[in-house]
């Protein structure tokens, strides 16, 4: 068991309240089983999430960090996740520079009644993450 | 020098029983600057037998023919064979789809496939890669007798998601191809129905009652031949169709010809050269040509006969309006 | 700082697979943590009793719950916090159940993220701020979004307390589907007779507004306040001259215009009034196929018209409404015939939907109620009903139950033999659906009193057989093939989304699923509301569902608004932006960012120029917190600090 244990990566999520953490709900209501390495953020809109905290939680610590907001077009907040999505996508090309894998980093997008996509948008990116490996040598 | 080249895998059928689907189909090709090559030391592509015994065994055998293909550095197989076409389009959807499967083959193989093949049908290269227009080109000869039920039989556009082309339940691949080529095709409800397929061997009866309801169908919906895409197809309706007679106590007495030889037909080749004379139900009578030259002045005759009636007809109708 | 971690059992579903105690025991050596317990339904009154106990008995000023998602009870622990003295902005809830519960089974790994989860609740709770609502003023009207049987339902309702309602409907009468239809199943009443007086009534209804062959074209504001742009599509005749005496459309010389009230069961003409009770009973001209449009001339209607209605020159016209709350009942769609390869695609004109076929059963349909094959108008006498025709079919794209097919088959069979005594009914099926009151008893009436055979399997093939069309199936109760020679094949075709259903969605911001049906807030508690105030749903925009389904909705929905008007002012919510001036540089980048233009220039005594944020037009998404170059705007509730405390919690543990 604590083999497994130190085998847990950390992975950073950033969810907007409408869509995707609703989608994560009802993934967990319908007991779609994911891995357990991913901790949750909730912001209230994609839009919300400044480059900075990906990069702040990729040099802290995190092995991988996750964005996921509503799908273009439905946006609670009208055009939210258009401005996320041109500034990670920024982010995304601008990471290896830094040094940092971009496979590291993932933004998505997830609606509240996708529970079974949100169950492979998290299983896959874990498995990515754990392909790349820790990011940090303890 | 050809335009585009492809490996090609005629398979054990157009060796044989269906030997003027080959001859027809390497003469279009040629004639749409395609080439053909074939793989060096090909084999069974793990069809029928094989399948029904072992999946992995199976497969391998299509794998080993794949590999040959990647060897050649072509990334697309094609097969006029149906048959084959599935046996490839199977062991490429399982090795991808399962890296355990992939394994497992790969072990029997001495060269391990990397599944960089991407297999189809010849029908589907003539329709997608050459295209309808390059068709419609080389046509020189017009049959104005000829109205043709095409039949693609069960395998070629399904199951859609290891097919992968044409619609599922109602392909119009064929029925484009010939329509370019200047054919009539007639609206034929039976494109994918059961021709009985193997079971000529062991179940002749029900093979005879099948092949019969796609027969008369062809009759009812009005057309004098069938275009198939399919050896096995071919043969059920063309050898046996002597035996779907007498059993079902029927005169049916309708040529059952591959699409490529009524293409060859229309670019003006030789009956000689696409394997004609290899059918049992001759097609001599329902394949007079003409040139389309002669055609198109036949047709314009009729035009230019039919026209005063027509404009007499639309101004009695714009009267009744007004 | 003393923080209260309250880690909730919630009975065995989070127990079950988390170690709560242990949960507990880190949680109190977490710095600022001055108290942890677990409890077994926090949620429950004594559990809501224990928090506010332990703020009185340990001082606490701030409360973390370790429980279920916030989107299920964020509000009960607010209200709880709220009731012990504390700002209800003091507290925050971890979400250790949807996320860590129900989806690992590790219970060490488990215990190890919902302890991670804890941590970063508490590391967030301890920078937040009190903040406090403000309140505003609520308009008191309502649009409601379609006028099928939920909207009008909901329109009366909202009319008849006392609100003012706006009805938009995009056709050019309301009645929607319902009105389509001939009979109603299980009590096979007439469905125009029991619908008519609702129609009337809301065209009657001093307090219903209707503007019929109209979209949306805009919406603005929040709850409380919208601004509507609605497009009054050209009809190019004059509704208040019009006084639907029908003359134009009996001399229309175009006869073949798409009948989109009949589903193009028959054409009809160019100009027309769609059915005999339509409301508003006018006349519209149809311009892909008026000859006026087509051709540039024929003007017949203009000459018959008594009134002198007829306008071919005709624009849009863009009207505004302020609302304050909107329903939104735009109904549903049916999958198109041609996605039906194998049944011939529409290819066969004696193949036809079931919506056709209840209009060849209405007396007021194209063929006056006589059941006839479109190929050659004659009576069939054997006709065969297919079910889940692309519905519960995955390759279709639709997984899902149509929800109400299985019941007008069953209709459909009865009013066929009550039409054609000496016909016979099939009905292939995949599983009889009839679960509402008097449903299954109406199914099995079909087939015993009416002789209806149900045969239970697919349909693999229609072909066409002299003048007949062949039905060949599965009979899987027998394992047979069947083959059925039929004059005329009725396919229940699948429930779809309404056509435009994801861009109405987007208009109101609200959520859609991916077959296009509205997401409501809550599939169990709040069927009728969405997570955007103030919009709520009513009838099968939601998903497919029959009438009575569809008018509880529209009662519920209305219910939803009359809550809300019965105050005259709402609380605000205070998680908005809020500029630091002695931070701001003034390059207004987020002036140029907010969606909702709530940022604006404002000039300090100073003669600073800095951004000024309208708090009642904020509607709190953050987008300018992260395009802020100097951080001077924030988010309050979602700060920078509070968010990369959550980070830090993770990554610097």
């Amino acid at each position: 068991m604590s083999e497994v244990a130190s085998k847990e990566l950390r992975i950073v999520g950033f969810l907007c309240n409408w869509c995707s953490y609703g989608g994560a709900d009802t993934a967990g209501v319908g007991r779609f089983k994911q891995p357990t390495d991913l901790r949750i953020i909730r912001v209230p809109c994609s839009g919300r999430v400044d480059p900075m905290f990906v990069v702040r939680a990729l040099i802290t610590g995190a092995d991988g960090v996750l964005v996921s907001g509503c799908h273009p077009r439905d946006c609670h907040y009208t055009d939210g996740n258009f401005y996320a999505r041109r500034r990670l996508e920024m982010l995304k090309r601008l990471l290896p520079f830094l040094g940092i894998d971009g496979k590291r980093f993932h933004y998505t997008w997830v609606s509240a009644s996708e529970g079974q996509r949100w169950q492979q948008v998290v299983t896959d990116f874990t498995k990515q993450v754990h392909t790349l490996g820790p990011m940090h040598q303890k | 020098m050809a335009e585009k080249e492809y490996a090609y895998f005629c398979g054990c059928s157009l060796e044989g029983t269906a030997k003027e689907y080959d001859e027809s189909i390497r003469a279009v090709m040629k004639a749409l600057g395609v080439g053909l090559v074939e793989p060096d030391d090909w084999s069974c592509c793990g069809s029928t037998p094989a399948h029904t015994v072992s999946h992995v065994l199976a497969a391998a055998l299509a794998a080993r023919n794949l590999s040959l293909v990647e060897k050649m550095n072509k990334d697309v197989l094609t097969t006029p064979c149906p048959s084959c076409l599935m046996a490839f389009k199977k062991a490429q959807h399982g090795m991808t789809g399962s890296e355990e499967f992939k394994v497992e083959v790969n072990e029997l193989l001495d060269e391990p496939y990397n599944c960089g093949v991407e297999s189809k049908s010849s029908l589907q290269i003539i329709y997608e890669d050459i295209g309808l227009d390059a068709i419609a080109a080389k046509v020189t000869h017009m049959m104005p007798d000829l109205k043709v039920a095409p039949y693609y039989g069960c395998i070629l556009s399904r199951p859609p998601e290891i097919a992968n082309f044409d619609d599922p339940e109602n392909p119009v691949s064929m029925d484009n191809v010939l329509m370019a080529a200047g054919v009539e095709v007639a609206d034929f409800a039976f494109k994918l129905e059961c021709c009985g397929a193997a079971f000529g061997v062991p179940k002749r009866e029900m093979v005879n009652q099948l092949s019969y309801k796609v027969l008369e169908m062809a009759v009812d919906a009005g057309a004098n031949c069938i275009a198939v895409a399919c050896p096995l197809c071919q043969q059920n309706l063309d050898l046996r169709q002597g035996q779907v007679n007498s059993t079902m106590g029927s005169r049916f007495n309708i040529p059952i010809i591959y699409f490529t030889q009524l293409m060859g037909l229309a670019f003006g080749m030789s009956p000689k050269e696409l394997g004609m004379d290899k059918v049992f139900v001759s097609a001599d009578k329902i394949t007079r040509r003409i040139t389309k030259a002669e055609y198109e002045k036949i047709k314009e005759e009729e035009a230019a006969a039919k026209k005063p009636q027509k404009a007499k007809k639309e101004a009695a109708a714009e009267e009744t309006n007004n | 700082m003393r923080v209260g971690v309250f880690i909730c059992h919630c009975g065995s579903n989070i127990a079950g697979t988390v170690d709560v105690a242990k949960v507990a025991e880190e949680a109190r050596k977490m710095p600022g943590v001055a108290y942890a317990t677990a409890y077994m339904y926090t949620c429950s009154e004594p559990g809501q009793k224990e928090i506010t106990d332990a703020i009185e008995r340990d001082k606490l000023d701030r409360v973390v719950v370790a429980a279920c998602s916030p989107r299920m009870h964020e509000n009960t622990f607010r209200r709880t916090v709220m009731k012990a003295g504390l700002n209800r902005y003091f507290f925050e809830q971890a979400n250790i159940r949807e996320h860590v519960s129900w989806i690992g089974l590790d219970k060490e790994l488990n215990t190890k993220k919902a302890i991670d989860e804890v941590r970063m609740a508490v590391e967030k709770v301890k920078r937040n701020k009190p903040l406090f609502s403000t309140s505003f003023k609520v308009n008191k009207r309502v649009l409601v979004l379609g006028g099928g049987v939920a909207g009008m339902q909901a329109a009366i309702d909202c009319a008849d307390g006392g609100l003012e309602v706006i009805m938009v409907e995009k056709s050019p009468s309301i009645g929607g589907m319902m009105a389509r239809l001939d009979k109603t199943f299980p009590t096979v009443d007439c469905s125009i007779c029991i619908l008519g007086p609702k129609m009337v009534d809301v065209a009657q209804h001093d307090l219903i507004k209707l503007h019929a062959y109209s979209e949306i074209a805009e919406i603005k504001g929040y709850v409380g306040n919208y601004q509507i742009k609605i497009r009054k599509k050209p009809t190019y005749v004059d509704w208040t001259k019009c006084t639907g005496c029908g003359l134009c459309m009996e001399k229309c010389p175009t006869k073949n215009a798409y009948d989109h009230f009949n589903f193009g069961a028959a054409p009809t003409r160019a100009i027309n009034i769609p059915f005999p009770q339509a409301i508003p009973k006018k006349a519209t001209i149809d311009p892909e196929f008026c000859r006026q449009f087509v051709k540039g001339k024929c003007g017949v209607c203009a000459k018959v018209c008594p009134t002198g209605a007829i306008n071919y020159e005709m624009q849009e016209e863009i009207i505004t409404e302020d609302v304050g709350a909107i329903i939104t009942a735009t109904g549903y769609g049916l999958m198109g015939i041609e996605n039906f390869k194998e049944y011939g695609a529409g290819r066969y004109p004696d193949v036809i939907t079931g919506i056709q076929y209840e209009r060849f059963l209405n007396a007021s349909g194209p063929t006056s109620g006589h059941i006839i094959r479109p190929s050659d108008h004659e009576e069939p006498k054997t006709i065969v009903f297919i079910s889940c025709v692309g519905s519960r079919d995955k390759s279709l794209g639709v997984p899902y139950c149509s929800n109400f097919c299985c019941m007008y088959i069953a209709k459909q069979a009865i009013l066929t033999k009550d039409h054609i005594p000496d016909s016979q009914s099939y009905v292939f099926y995949m599983d009889i659906r009839s679960p509402g009151k008097g449903y299954d008893e109406f199914t099995r009436r079909a087939q015993e009193e009416y002789g209806a055979k149900y045969i239970r399997g697919r349909v693999s093939r229609i072909y066409p057989k002299g003048k007949k069309m062949v039905v060949r199936g599965a009979d899987t109760l027998l394992g047979t093939q069947v083959e059925i020679e039929a004059d005329l094949v009725v396919l229940g075709n699948a429930v779809v989304s309404a056509e435009g259903a994801a861009q109405m969605a987007e208009k109101l911001h609200i959520s859609y699923d991916t077959h296009g049906f509205y997401v409501e807030s809550h599939p169990k508690l709040r069927p009728v509301e969405t997570n955007t105030s103030g919009v709520y749903l009513a009838g099968a925009c939601q998903g497919p569902k029959d009438i009575p389904a569809s008018v509880g909705q529209g009662s519920a929905a209305a219910a939803k608004v009359l809550a809300l008007f019965s105050k005259d002012m709402l609380e605000s919510d205070p998680a908005i932006a809020n500029v630091n001036i002695n931070t701001c540089v003034g390059c207004l980048k987020c002036v140029k960012t907010c969606p909702f233009q709530a940022i604006v220039e404002d000039t300090l005594r100073n003669g600073k120029k800095v951004a000024k944020v309208i708090e009642t037009v904020c509607a709190g998404c953050g987008v300018c917190t992260s395009t802020c170059p100097c951080g001077a705007i924030q988010l309050q509730h979602f700060t920078d600090n509070q968010l990369l405390a959550e980070v830090n919690a993770i990554c610097q543990k």
